[in-house]
């Protein structure tokens, strides 16, 4: 197994995800432990001081963005939890949302008290149904239990908390364009500085923060960051839930304890590559981060260091094993329409730029792609880099320009034979 | 949509006062869940209630991939197209479905029963491949399993 579970401790039943059950488990304690043993700058020290990093897909360290928020500055803040999973590959939120929505909602209330926040909301992306319900039957058990609303375990802390659900925007599981999409407008991403943490929500200090982030927090508390931090590496410390999919045996969500050797993660927790085919690629955090080949991949241990190190992150922990045999060519073929669909518009690089490398694309698969068309994209690909609001136009260059880079006798076959090489597969079968 | 502005009055007592803006998307999801799409009169209605520019209104409608301003058919088949989904058999399963039905993605059936979609990345990677049908989800779908859906339902 894949070293130490801080969140998927518990075995999922038909009730695990209710109130009872999770007080049953001690759920609701490490709430009480901050609001009647700590002040809230010393749980902000304590999240800090376990260097928990953000898990939606930049790593930003939690504690650092909370400690931005001054309080008893006379203005309201405001913390987004960020549920808006639809980084292609991660589903990990999913798991909390389904299994665990208590604990992410006691986790909130921690960081709510922390950053003097009267209320808080849940973004949630428009298209999941489950995960919706199961947190919106979570609120209610936990107003009805008095954890949200006025005088909260008989404290003078007062919170409340509000889902707000999305309509289909890939953008706005960016920061800055989430805040936007609860304001009541289309979702696009606003300009830094001011960061979000001094100006995002109706203008006051916001802190947003990943599902998987702000559910740690109540384990951060509960044990401290000291014992936290015995968890994972040094630079990377705690777990992060992986979501893993494509040509891989068991797909699913896994806890993996940073630092755990990748290969020993694919090959044995997961069951191997579908098929018992060789491991040609992983993309390893959702689309937007770099492709790795297989044996990039097998040589690394799943933490921050090792995979910047390799060119690449962990982001979102969205994981897509790609087996021998595939078309790299088809694959960035389905990578840039999504791109293309889901660019705001707002800045022109990008919108202009997405439907560019998609035209290109198209025509290289359908046989039409002239040798230039290569050195094209790689520009178009750059000519993005730092020029857009948010991080989309940039990543979609990375991951592009990645996947260029490391395949590209793929690409020029299908070019130069007007077809590609791999018959334009994606799909690989079990007895192939 | 007058008769939802009581539930609506609901939505705001966990929100900050002042807020009405806020409140766009939620109407606009909750009328469309209701009527299947948003009318011009709905439209209308919420620039009256919430007191914000129609242009704010019309652009959210125009932004967000869910949001209609026209009807749809009875069953919205919605197939997730983007990698992982690909990578375990999306692309056959939506050419089935384009066959058998007779038209192709973002069109409705004649008889108004069936409107086919193609949509980017649910979350249901793991699960793949993942056929919406309304808002349920329906994962690990092969062809066979999906033929036995659309009957039981038609």
């Amino acid at each position: 197994m894949s070293g130490t579970k801080l969140l998927m401790t518990f075995p999922v039943t038909a009730t695990s995800h209710t109130l009872a059950d999770y007080r049953a488990r001690g759920g609701y304690g490490a709430l009480k432990k901050a609001l009647t043993q700590m002040k809230p700058e010393e749980v902000t020290h304590e999240v800090t001081a376990a260097a928990v990093r953000g898990h939606g897909g930049a790593a930003f360290p939690a504690g650092r963005k909370w400690a931005v928020v001054k309080l008893n500055d006379g203005q309201p803040h405001y913390l987004c939890c960020n549920a808006d999973e639809g980084e292609p590959g991660t589903f990990k939120d999913r798991w909390i949302l389904e299994h665990a929505p208590h604990l992410l909602l006691e986790s909130m209330l921690i960081a709510s008290y922390a950053i003097g926040v009267r209320h808080s909301f849940v973004y949630i992306r428009g298209e999941f149904d489950l995960p919706y319900r199961r947190l919106a039957a979570a609120v209610e058990e936990a107003y009805q239990a008095g954890y949200f609303g006025e005088r909260i375990l008989g404290t003078d802390f007062a919170c409340d908390v509000a889902i707000f659900r999305g309509a289909g925007s890939y953008v706005c599981g960016e920061a800055s364009a989430l805040i936007t999409s609860i304001e009541g407008k289309k979702g696009y991403p606003r300009n830094r500085p001011p960061r979000t943490t001094v100006r995002g929500l109706y203008q006051r200090p916001t802190v947003v923060n990943n599902v998987e982030t702000l559910a740690n927090v109540a384990e951060i508390i509960a044990r401290g960051a000291e014992a936290y931090k015995q968890v994972g590496t040094p630079k990377s410390p705690g777990t992060q839930l992986v979501s893993i999919s494509g040509h891989i045996n068991r797909p699913g969500v896994y806890e993996i304890e940073y630092g755990y050797p990748l290969d020993r993660f694919l090959h044995e927790d997961c069951g191997g590559v579908l098929g018992g085919r060789a491991l040609k690629a992983v993309i390893p955090g959702g689309i937007s981060t770099k492709v790795l080949t297989g044996a990039e991949a097998e040589s690394l241990t799943y933490d921050h260091a090792a995979f910047e190190k390799a060119g690449s992150s962990l982001g979102s922990g969205g994981m897509i094993v790609i087996a021998e045999g595939t078309c790299m060519v088809r694959l960035l073929q389905v990578m840039l329409r999504f791109y293309h669909h889901e660019s705001c518009g707002q800045c022109t690089p990008c919108r202009d730029g997405m439907g560019w490398l998609h035209r290109i694309i198209d025509r290289i698969v359908a046989g039409q792609g002239e040798p230039a068309d290569i050195e094209r994209m790689y520009a178009i690909s750059r000519a993005n880099d730092g020029t857009t609001i948010c991080g989309m136009g940039d990543a979609a260059g990375y991951a592009t320009v990645a996947i260029l880079d490391k395949f590209r006798d793929e690409f020029d076959y299908c070019i130069a034979h007007k077809r590609s090489r791999l018959d334009g597969r994606l799909e690989v079968h079990d007895h192939a | 949509m007058k008769h939802l502005i009581a539930e609506f009055e609901l939505l705001k007592t966990r929100l900050p006062a002042g807020v009405e803006s806020s409140l766009v998307l939620p109407c606009l999801r909750r009328i469309q869940e209701e009527r299947g799409y948003v009318a011009d009169s709905d439209i209308d209605g919420l620039v009256d209630y919430l007191g914000v520019p129609r242009i704010q209104i019309e652009e959210v409608l125009s932004f967000y991939t869910q949001l209609r301003r026209k009807p749809i058919g009875r069953w919205h088949l919605q197939v997730c197209h983007n990698v992982s989904c690909s990578m375990r058999g999306a692309e056959p399963i939506l050419d089935h479905l384009a066959r058998k039905l007779g038209v192709a993605p973002g069109q409705t059936t004649p008889d108004g029963r069936f409107t086919l979609s193609t949509v980017e990345c649910l979350g249901s990677c793991g699960t793949a491949p993942v056929v919406v049908v309304n808002d349920t989800y329906h994962e690990n779908m092969s062809i066979d399993q999906l033929d036995a859906l659309i009957e039981g339902i038609a």
